[in-house]
């Protein structure tokens, strides 16, 4: 386990500096103005320009940009965004509200995602599990773009069953239908690996055993196939929390939810590269720490890891 | 399988059967399969409406008059007018061009990225397999459109329509699954007694890579690239909607989507049928790519 | 313990004067959808109490398909069970409701496997999986169960029982393992055991250690073993009667010192003749012509007919040979058994 954990954490600092270098090489590669770069379309007046080459270092060499760059998201200085407003605020002022949203939506796809695929699995072939798969492909083949407007217009506008629009101070109620629609972007993997891991473990030959121990068919399922089966699910939830936070992005801009996505939206319409790449770094450290803490889960979930 | 009698059952057909080639095999399964037939006829469709959309339009998708605003379906407009007047059908019909294009593109830049560094990786292994694997896990960590919004927004000038900013973002951001799945099939296949065998009777490297190994892992490979396309489509669609994707006067699913949904309430129809269109694009391609990997790896089904 | 047994299962029906386990005209087929594979064609044998009864084949007999159909863990479909009476104290077991027929699973008629690694669950530790039983079955509480456990544990000679009880199986050796799933086998107190292959997997030291642990245990509990086994060596060794299996039939039974000395079915005799013997060195080794028949397409007549060097006509016509009795407590299918034997 130990050496587990120390493998694993050698690994994250590795990524985490590849990664953040990644997003920094990606916003100022390749660029002959800079400047122009972060401001997009619009002209920067000279006081903009003078507080940008400060706050960036656009002045001195690459690495060194870099270099203040990650002491800035390791303090937790962000800056200021193009409209002045200090990025690290607008970070906590939207933060509560997303939460909810992805915890929501993360428990409303769990558990459809693993009872649907359990059941899928048990009755394999039958009409069922056809069904299912079909209603994931569908699913699969809906991007959010397509997804949560469409979920609007239809259960907002038109049934009026939830309201179109919510506040910062959201209830759970109003953020249902986005929450809803956010599941539906990482319902359709989790429950195909669901389904075909518990087919797999299925025929395994402790399955024959328990059974040969004369115990319920629940409990063989529900206990025994189960616990096996979760182990490729869990792994999956690293993954899913990155389709998730593109996600966000998206409903968020569409339900006016004034989130994490929604600012990180707008930053983009407006073209205001500094929020852009606030907002963006911290979503990444957020994913690796998941990531992270993903693979310990599994680690306990699975003792032939643990006592590698 | 420790059972010997389960797995006599199951090889029995194969001791007194015929023998066919894993392609043949998987050409007969997937000529039985429904879905495929399906998938395949949506695919060519969509390709035909890509690159000969006058065949399904006499419209101009460029002829708007805002006397037309928000029009429902006419004679000639059989989708009705979107906020500026323009014929739905027609620029629905015309944006198939641009996600077929940007979809291809960047999937083959993906394809070929993903080939070279997963083949690599699998086959010398070692340190080649060491910083490979972890320049995978390095893009792995930067979730895929939080890299897209910042890399594709630098990367497109003002006057062009941004085509190969999105090709190239989501090439350079999606080879990761392609690298994978290559280099655990080139592992895999690596290790198995035939290619042990060419080895040993003094196959040269290449010869070893490109007669024994490659044909041997397409089948998966060619499976994640079908998928990848569609998502690709996909994914072209949000970065246009979020405006980092095509611009200007580019004509796209995912622009249309991103116009008309400011103006759902007063008229539905500009939103819903590029909606369908994009949604039955990607879902055509995953489709075909689960029809061909069911055929090529029918334990799983 | 006796009471609470009799009273947590009792079977209705039951009748303490008939056979511990009996066996008749039992057919199971696999339908798969390339044709269906007959794998158990009329198959019969009994079982005493303190008796070891070897069920001998070569893999693809049906010999695991029949402890399988026993224990009534058949994975169906594909397979099904289409005729045959499978009798526990004169209780057949197939027209018992599925409830009563799990409280005989682990019980009554309890089973060991051949690789105990895949056997037992990965994810629990080998206590939980032992202490199961007890929760499931008796109703005890977690502790209870646990110390239950361990002292099943120490049975089966495992040291350090109480601090290996939160072990998971990867964590033990293969005849380690092996003891794990005798005594979880055991745990119940059953009055059969079936042990399918349970030394093929291990080291031959380790193999007799295993066989000569199931064989105390059986003796202190005076159960029945049914021990399925390709191994004729194993079967000399601990075996009182023993089954020939060929094709999904019992070609042959009898007890063990008569069937070695005499063999009365050929496939027998040819069985025993494929043994490497030391005082036949530098002989040439008899092996067994032609392959064990496909499930899917068995022979006309007696199966073993197109690999038989006494086959005759009367061989290759149906119905297939009658269990004839040869000897007193032997029967044989074959119709030249006369000539088998040596007569």
């Amino acid at each position: 386990m130990f050496r587990y954990i120390v493998r694993r954490l050698l690994q994250m600092i590795l990524t985490f500096f590849g990664a953040t270098f990644v997003v920094f090489a990606l916003m100022f590669a390749n660029q002959d103005d800079p400047i122009q770069a972060l401001v997009g379309e619009k002209t920067a007046s000279d006081s903009l320009r003078a507080a940008l080459t400060e706050r960036y270092h656009l002045d001195e060499g690459f690495l060194t940009q870099y270099w203040y760059y990650m002491k800035g998201l390791l303090t937790g200085d962000l800056g200021k965004s193009l409209t002045g407003r200090d990025i690290s605020e607008m970070l906590a002022d939207a933060w509560p509200v997303t939460i909810r949203l992805a915890i929501l939506a993360i428990l409303i796809a769990a558990a459809i995602a693993v009872t649907t695929g359990v059941y899928a699995g048990i009755r394999r072939g039958g009409l069922f599990d056809n069904g299912t798969l079909l209603m994931t492909l569908l699913l699969l083949a809906m991007p959010i773009v397509v997804l949560a407007p469409l979920a609007q217009l239809v259960f907002a506008m038109e049934l009026r069953w939830f309201p179109a629009t919510t506040t910062k101070n959201a209830t759970l109620y109003e953020l249902l239908l986005p929450a809803l629609v956010l599941a539906t972007t990482v319902i359709a993997t989790q429950l195909r690996v669901t389904r075909t891991s518990v087919v797999e473990n299925l025929r395994a030959d402790y399955v024959r055993t328990a059974r040969a121990k004369g115990l319920a068919p629940r409990r063989v399922t529900w206990v025994h196939v189960l616990r096996n089966s979760l182990i490729p699910v869990v792994t999956l939830i690293g993954v899913d929390l990155g389709v998730l936070m593109s996600g966000a992005i998206v409903t968020e801009e569409v339900f006016n939810i004034p989130g994490v996505g929604f600012n990180l939206a707008r930053g983009i319409r407006t073209e205001d590269g500094p929020l852009v790449v606030g907002f963006v770094s911290v979503l990444v450290i957020i994913f690796l720490i998941v990531n992270l803490a993903v693979d310990l889960l599994y680690a306990a979930l699975d003792p032939r890891i643990r006592y590698e | 399988m420790s059972d010997p009698n389960l797995i006599t059952v199951a090889e029995a057909p194969d001791v007194s059967g015929r023998s066919r080639s894993l392609a043949g095999d998987a050409w007969a399964d997937l000529r039985r399969n429904k879905i495929f037939w399906v998938s395949a006829v949506l695919v060519v469709v969509i390709l035909l409406m890509a690159f000969l959309p006058s065949l399904f339009t006499s419209a101009d998708p460029g002829a708007c008059a805002l006397s037309n605003k928000h029009k429902g379906p006419t004679g000639s407009a059989i989708f009705g007018y979107d906020f500026q007047g323009c014929d739905v059908f027609a620029r629905t019909i015309y944006g198939t061009r641009a996600s077929i294009e940007v979809g291809v593109l960047s999937t083959l830049m993906a394809g070929v990225l993903g080939l070279v560094f997963g083949l690599s990786a699998g086959y010398f292994g070692g340190t080649t397999d060491a910083v490979l694997s972890r320049l995978t896990d390095i893009m792995l960590g930067v979730p895929f459109l939080l890299g897209a919004v910042v890399f594709s927004g630098r990367l497109s000038g003002s006057e062009d329509d941004g085509v190969w900013a999105v090709t190239l973002t989501l090439g350079v951001l999606t080879w990761t699954s392609a690298a994978r799945v290559m280099r655990s099939s080139v592992i895999a296949v690596k290790s198995q007694d035939y290619v042990a065998a060419g080895r040993m009777l003094g196959a040269s490297p290449g010869r070893l890579m490109f007669r024994h190994i490659l044909p041997n892992s397409m089948a998966s490979f060619i499976v994640v690239l079908t998928i990848l396309l569609g998502t690709n489509i996909a994914a072209e669609a949000t970065l246009s909607y979020l405006g980092v994707g095509l611009k200007g006067d580019a004509v796209s699913w995912g622009l249309q989507i991103a116009e008309a949904q400011d103006y759902a309430r007063i008229a539905a129809h500009p939103l819903i049928w590029p909606s369908i269109f994009l949604a039955a694009t990607v879902l055509a391609f995953i489709m075909l790519g689960d029809a061909i990997r069911d055929a090529f790896d029918p334990k799983l089904r | 313990m006796t009471d609470i047994k009799a009273t947590m299962d009792a079977l209705p029906g039951i009748d303490h004067r008939a056979p511990l386990l009996q066996i008749n005209d039992l057919h199971v087929e696999f339908r798969t959808r390339d044709g269906v594979a007959k794998a158990v064609n009329g198959a019969s044998f009994w079982l005493s109490p303190g008796e070891t009864l070897a069920i001998l084949g070569e893999s693809g007999c049906g010999k695991s398909v029949t402890a399988q159909a026993i224990m009534g863990i058949l994975e169906s479909p594909p397979g099904h069970l289409t005729a045959g009476e499978i009798r526990y104290r004169g209780v057949d077991l197939l027209k018992l409701p599925e409830a009563q027929r799990r409280k005989v699973r682990a019980n009554r008629i309890a089973m060991i496997f051949q690789d105990a690694l895949s056997a037992l669950n990965p994810v629990y530790t080998v206590g939980f999986q032992l202490a199961e039983l007890f929760r499931m079955h008796r109703g005890m509480s977690r502790s209870d169960a646990k110390n239950r456990a361990v002292d099943l544990l120490d049975q089966v000679k495992i040291p350090a029982a109480r601090s290996r009880v939160n072990d998971y199986p990867h964590q033990f050796s293969g005849g380690m393992r092996q003891r794990v799933m005798i005594a979880m086998a055991l745990a119940l107190d059953p009055e059969v055991l079936i042990a399918d292959e349970p030394t093929t997997a291990l080291d031959v030291t380790v193999q007799a250690q295993i066989m000569g642990l199931l064989a105390e245990l059986q003796q202190q509990r005076n159960m029945g073993l049914v021990l399925i086994t390709h191994d004729m060596g194993v079967v000399a060794d601990v075996a009182d009667r023993i089954s020939v299996m060929y094709a999904g039939r019992v070609v042959e039974e009898a007890p063990v010192h008569d069937i070695y000395a005499r063999p009365g079915h050929p496939y027998t005799r040819a069985l025993l003749e494929s043994i490497p013997r030391l005082d036949l060195k530098g002989h040439q080794l008899n092996v067994i012509r032609g392959l064990p028949p496909a499930l899917t397409d068995i022979p006309r007549g007696c199966a073993f007919n197109p690999r038989c060097r006494y086959a005759k006509d009367p061989c290759r016509q149906d119905p297939a040979p009658p269990a004839y009795a040869i000897a007193p407590h032997r029967t044989a299918r074959c119709h030249f058994f006369r000539e088998v034997l040596g007569e």
